[in-house]
């Protein structure tokens, strides 16, 4: 307990750089996987291609990743950006599937209705059909977020310090109380931002939150499993 | 009024919908489409805002062929009302009624006064104007499915067995309501259903078709019953009759 006051400076400093170092790649992971989603369901083809390229995407292991980057990217090997770009290939790679399954499974009446009454390809596609597949899509970035927040503290073994270099300063100085610190501010951050994804959920799509009166039935019609309560 | 002149339509996977349909809707009245699946009655339907476009033949609105008219902007000057209703799960039922107005550049406090005022006409509950569709009752949501269709004032109103999902009390509810709204607003409606009953009851002219779009027979309501023009109408409206089994 004293060593966390002796070093609460270092701790919140590395905190917050882990916050830093995460939302990047959430956000640009799912802004990536909307238009490639949307192509992947356009065709057959696309979809097995795109899809494959997913999940070999996130089966190259991070570390030797974030080493090959620079060399592919011009960067200096301490360079952050080297870490937002590979976690942006794993964001992609887990958000790509969810968002194409989450927009093929908006509900075809409700968009031939919409073509019915006057709405374009574009319009619709921005003011039907994503929104639609929201509750689905959220429930990919929860697990990005989650993910992501955990991937981060690979970057401290690169020089990149997040919350993780309390896990290897603690490893190399046998300081169990350390890792611990490293260990719980990482789930802390994990758990926030699935808090605060939860929470814009609610207020973005007020309209998937299961009422009283016909919750079952909405949740079924979006797709989404009732969560447990 | 519209006008079908040897419209055909042979989907690409070889099924003639339609042949050679030659028709021609009054304006101000209830034309409706009557038959069994497979009969193309939706497929008319459709046609007429351009959802599929025949295959051969013109379809005319007022004199003009609407193959050379852009199908999103035609779209937005007929009202459109399908079963289960079509309403966009996300929208609460003020925006829902609202959608057309608002795609075609209203101001929203505007759109959604005149939303609330159409609640009024098609018999909602004000109190309902904020709920979204999910939270609503079956006849609640084909009540705001017909407000969404009149929203823009169009002067055609296509309806694709609207009632179709609803229990029969509140049907023969909707069917009242319905004749009622016709009597106010004179739509030309274009109304398509399989049950021969709703279509006697709501047409001023019913069309029954047969088996691949073909016109079996046009008339008023008391033309079919009185003057069936061959077995297969007699036979389709008697079909419809309920039987006395019961003693």
């Amino acid at each position: 307990m004293t060593w966390i006051v002796a070093n609460w400076d270092q701790i919140a400093r590395y905190g917050l750089q882990h916050v830093w170092l995460s939302v990047p790649p959430i956000v640009a992971g799912t802004a990536l996987s909307i238009p490639l989603g949307q192509l992947a369901n356009r065709y057959r083809l696309s979809r097995g291609v795109l899809l494959s390229i997913g999940g070999i995407l996130y089966a190259i292991p991070s570390l030797p990743l974030f080493v090959l980057l620079p060399s592919l990217l011009g960067t200096r090997i301490l360079d952050p950006l080297n870490v937002e770009v590979a976690l942006t290939i794993y964001a992609l790679a887990l958000m790509l599937r969810a968002t194409a399954d989450a927009l093929a499974s908006v509900d075809g009446q409700v968009t031939l209705s919409a073509t019915a009454v006057g709405y374009g390809g574009w319009r619709r596609f921005w003011g039907v059909e994503l929104p639609l597949a929201g509750p689905v899509i959220l429930a990919g970035v929860r697990v990005v977020s989650a993910s992501t927040v955990s991937l981060v503290t690979v970057g401290s073994l690169i020089g990149v310090n997040s919350l993780g270099f309390f896990f290897l300063d603690g490893y190399q100085r046998y300081f169990p109380t350390e890792i611990w610190v490293g260990i719980v501010g990482t789930v802390v951050i994990a758990v926030v931002f699935d808090l605060l994804l939860v929470l814009a959920g609610r207020l973005l799509m007020p309209w998937a939150r299961p009422s009283r009166r016909a919750g079952r039935a909405t949740a079924t019609l979006l797709g989404v499993e009732a969560e447990p309560s | 009024m519209i006008e079908f002149r040897q419209v055909s339509k042979r989907f690409p996977d070889g099924t003639l919908a339609v042949s050679g349909l030659d028709l021609v809707i009054p304006a101000r009245q209830t034309t409706v489409f009557v038959g069994s699946s497979g009969s193309g009655k939706t497929t008319i339907l459709r046609m007429i805002n351009r959802m599929v476009d025949p295959s051969s033949g013109s379809i005319l609105i007022d004199g003009n062929d609407i193959g050379g008219l852009e199908p999103v902007a035609l779209r937005r000057s007929i009202g459109y009302v399908m079963q289960n209703s079509g309403l966009l799960p996300h929208r609460t039922v003020l925006d829902n009624i609202a959608t057309v107005p608002l795609l075609r550049g209203a101001k929203r406090g505007t759109a959604r006064e005149h939303a609330r005022e159409l609640m009024a006409v098609v018999g909602l509950d004000p109190n309902l104007a904020q709920r979204y569709p999910a939270q609503l009752s079956g006849g609640q949501q084909q009540r705001v499915g017909v407000a969404r269709g009149l929203a823009a004032d169009p002067n055609i109103l296509l309806m694709d067995e609207p009632f179709g999902a609803v229990d029969p009390i509140v049907r023969a509810e909707l069917q009242v309501e319905l004749q009622r709204i016709q009597r106010e607003l004179g739509k030309t409606i274009v109304f398509v259903t399989h049950d021969i009953d709703e279509a006697f009851l709501l047409g001023d002219q019913v069309a029954l078709l047969r088996h691949g779009g073909i016109l079996a027979q046009l008339g008023a309501p008391r033309e079919l019953l009185d003057n069936p023009a061959d077995e297969f109408v007699s036979g389709f409206i008697d079909a419809g009759r309920p039987r006395s089994i019961l003693r």
